[in-house]
């Protein structure tokens, strides 16, 4: 019997092999959490299943960190075979070099632009036609993450809404639990600053000022109402000294904080803490108060090699990555969306069922990163870090913002 | 061979000056070659490129003045150039006075001096990352010194620099200092070592104080070790940059940022090489405005006198 298994595996070996003799390629990323790096697993466990083999390239620290050295190995003549980026217009200016492989014919064989959805994600991988990133997931920032424990102690029904949670955030803090935890840090504070715009200002004013960089509508009054809104948060997260995003959800976890504004990964840590959404904690897409989601997340973009075995091994991996299977398993993983409607998540938890529901009814919005480049991210980002830390005006702020928007690109 | 031997065709002194130690020139030309390319032309080639609207990949569309105007109308700069104001002359001024008086005392012949020596000096083996997160530690209110005199009963104490945006910058000069002060204090020891004990014997036949001879008389006769330490010591202060993002990571919000800081994260984060460039140009000037007047008092002064 077992001789027989051994010329089946050697004859199917032997059929394989000249499909893609065992090519090593060297994936950067910086999936370096827990839940992350058992995610980039899945994508690895894949391909070495191909008969190729996954160099994994993890870069610690965050995007912030790793994306200069990504970028400087590929302009400096070094280019990993594929490699993480956020789709958006990150990779915008390594297109236009030329240093990008272009994946249409592999999207085109793929059927991405039927499968893919929304297609926005698609769309932000593609300049002047062409395709040059896989979209692996799906990650939203506009939640809000609410801790029973806390509500409990204090005796109140957990909130549905953010306009309840600001109501019943007098009564948290009378019961010596900080309202709202909040990391210190730029891209925290302008993340609470953008959950809290589509919520107040609606998402038409939001539309109006991200993407279309409209100057008057930023310094206009439904952007009056989202930095009162702001100083009110700040008053109610006054207390929050930590750094680190996952340091403020652990304030929730314990019911030290009543909620937290942050990312549909943070759910990753309520799980690994063993909590059970809807009894140990809450979780409101849009805050509860707009059925609308951004798309921002996760791609794969291949720098272009000289060597041909290389290519179409990176044009392997390009399909490989947005293949149902390795889909479901990568992103139930990571607790991120799928990027394609087709594929069956029904083992997803409440909140992931919560977003995909949203993803289907069609409430999405571009992501920042889709919409802003990283320069007038970045100055927003220093923006909010000066207004969440200090005592800054909300009609200051106000103005600056306005100036920032006006002069965006 | 013929011209060698011909005793008529010397060359002149001049050329033979230019070939003097021909073997030590022609050892140094890598060297040489390395600084005019990396430094001078790196130098010259990044404030070219500041003048232009670079992103993430240098380009040359001219933008004049543009960048430089954006620079010194962003908050962030002001705070950066601030910030780096009140680090910069108090290191300066601390560490020479504590190393120098540290070191004066490791001079006056105690007893476990060289114990105590590599006590001062271990700090500077560790890296300003390490040592950033230490004192991010030890001055963390919920575990640092803060909680330890709180357990001792003084209740009401509070010792948090580094939430407080009006004080973090003294919190990373405190971690700055422990970690700079230990090589100066070494640079010190060996100059006063290298003071001649003929000097104190005639101070002392003199009748003048300890502390006065160290001021009127020792000080002034090691001016090389301070202006070696004054180099180490200012060099250290303008590449500000791992200790903060260790510490602080520049917050809270924008309180602790440092001008260098600024320059990595808008040409790397933000992707606006032109911004940084333009950041790392005026850093360059700042460099140059003090260093100019020193090398023409040090060098041009003692080509006259």
């Amino acid at each position: 019997m077992s001789k027989i298994l051994k010329s089946l595996l050697v004859s199917s070996a032997l059929v394989a092999a000249p499909a893609s003799q065992a090519i090593e390629l060297e994936v950067t990323h910086w999936w370096t959490s827990g839940g992350e790096a058992a995610a980039v697993s899945k994508f690895a466990d894949a391909w070495n299943a191909t008969g190729n083999s996954w160099l994994d390239g993890a870069i610690a620290g965050s995007g912030g960190t790793a994306r200069p050295i990504i970028i400087s190995r590929i302009l400096g003549g070094d280019p990993m075979a594929a490699t993480q980026l956020n789709h958006g217009r990150q990779a915008e200016e390594l297109i236009e070099a030329g240093l990008l492989l272009d994946l249409s014919d592999v999207a085109e064989a793929g059927g991405w632009a039927d499968i893919v959805n929304p297609s926005a994600l698609l769309d932000s991988c593609t300049l002047d036609g062409k395709i040059y990133c896989v979209p692996v997931n799906i990650h939203s920032a506009q939640w809000l993450w609410l801790s029973h424990a806390a509500y409990e102690n204090a005796g109140l029904d957990v909130p549905n809404d953010w306009n309840e949670f600001v109501a019943s955030a007098g009564k948290l803090q009378a019961a010596g639990t900080l309202p709202l935890a909040m990391g210190q840090q730029g891209w925290q504070q302008n993340l609470a600053f953008g959950a809290i715009t589509i919520a107040v200002a609606g998402t038409e004013a939001w539309r109006e000022v991200t993407v279309n960089k409209n100057a008057e509508v930023a310094a206009g009054p439904e952007y009056a109402a989202v930095f009162e809104a702001m100083v009110n948060a700040r008053e109610l997260a006054s207390e929050s000294n930590v750094q680190d995003w996952n340091q403020a959800t652990n304030m929730v976890i314990t019911g030290t904080a009543g909620a937290q504004l942050m990312g549909d990964w943070a759910q990753g840590e309520f799980a690994v803490a063993g909590q059970v959404e809807g009894v140990d904690y809450s979780c409101l897409p849009g805050l509860g108060l707009n059925d609308i989601l951004d798309t921002g997340g996760d791609a794969f973009y291949f720098p272009v090699n000289d060597d041909p075995a290389i290519t179409a091994a990176q044009k392997e991996l390009a399909a490989l990555l947005i293949s149902p299977e390795v889909q479901v398993s990568f992103n139930l993983a990571k607790g991120s969306l799928p990027v394609r409607g087709d594929i069956d998540m029904s083992s997803a938890n409440g909140c992931m069922q919560k977003g995909l529901k949203i993803l289907a009814s069609g409430g999405i919005l571009p992501s920042g990163d889709m919409s802003l480049s990283a320069d007038t991210q970045t100055q927003i980002e220093d923006l909010m870090a000066q207004f969440w830390s200090g005592d800054m005006s909300a009609a200051d702020a106000q103005d600056d913002y306005a100036e920032l928007i006006a002069k965006a690109d | 061979m013929t011209v060698i031997s011909d005793p008529h065709v010397q060359p002149t002194k001049r050329p033979r000056r230019l070939f003097k130690n021909l073997m030590a020139k022609l050892a140094s030309i890598p060297m040489i070659l390395t600084a005019l390319v990396v430094f001078v032309g790196g130098t010259a080639w990044t404030v070219v490129y500041s003048f232009t609207g670079s992103r993430m990949l240098p380009k040359t569309n001219w933008v004049g003045l543009d960048q430089y105007e954006r620079l010194w109308n962003s908050d962030r700069w002001i705070i950066s150039i601030t910030n780096l104001g009140i680090y910069g002359s108090c290191s300066l001024v601390l560490t020479l006075v504590i190393g120098f008086s540290l070191a004066a005392c490791l001079d006056r012949k105690i007893r476990f001096e060289s114990a105590f020596r590599s006590i001062f000096l271990y700090p500077f083996a560790l890296s300003f990352v390490v040592t950033g997160l230490a004192w991010q530690w030890i001055l963390n209110p919920d575990f640092g010194v803060q909680s330890i005199v709180r357990g001792w009963g003084w209740e009401s104490f509070v010792f948090n620099p580094l939430h407080d945006a009006n004080t973090v910058i003294y919190g990373l000069l405190i971690a700055g200092l422990w970690q700079g002060t230990g090589l100066i204090m070494c640079i010190m020891l060996a100059g006063l070592r290298g003071i001649d004990e003929d000097i104190w014997k005639a101070t002392r036949v003199d009748g003048i104080g300890t502390i006065k001879t160290y001021i009127v008389v020792i000080i002034p006769m090691m001016r090389p070790v301070f202006i070696t330490s004054l180099v180490l010591i200012a060099s250290g202060i303008i590449k500000l940059y791992d200790l903060v993002v260790a510490q602080t990571g520049g917050g809270p919000g924008l309180a602790s940022e440092v001008p260098a800081k600024y320059v990595i994260e808008y040409m790397f984060r933000a992707q606006n090489l032109g911004q940084g460039f333009a950041a790392s140009t005026m850093m360059l000037c700042s460099v140059v405005v003090i260093l100019i007047p020193w090398a023409y008092l040090e060098f041009g002064g003692r080509k006259r006198g």
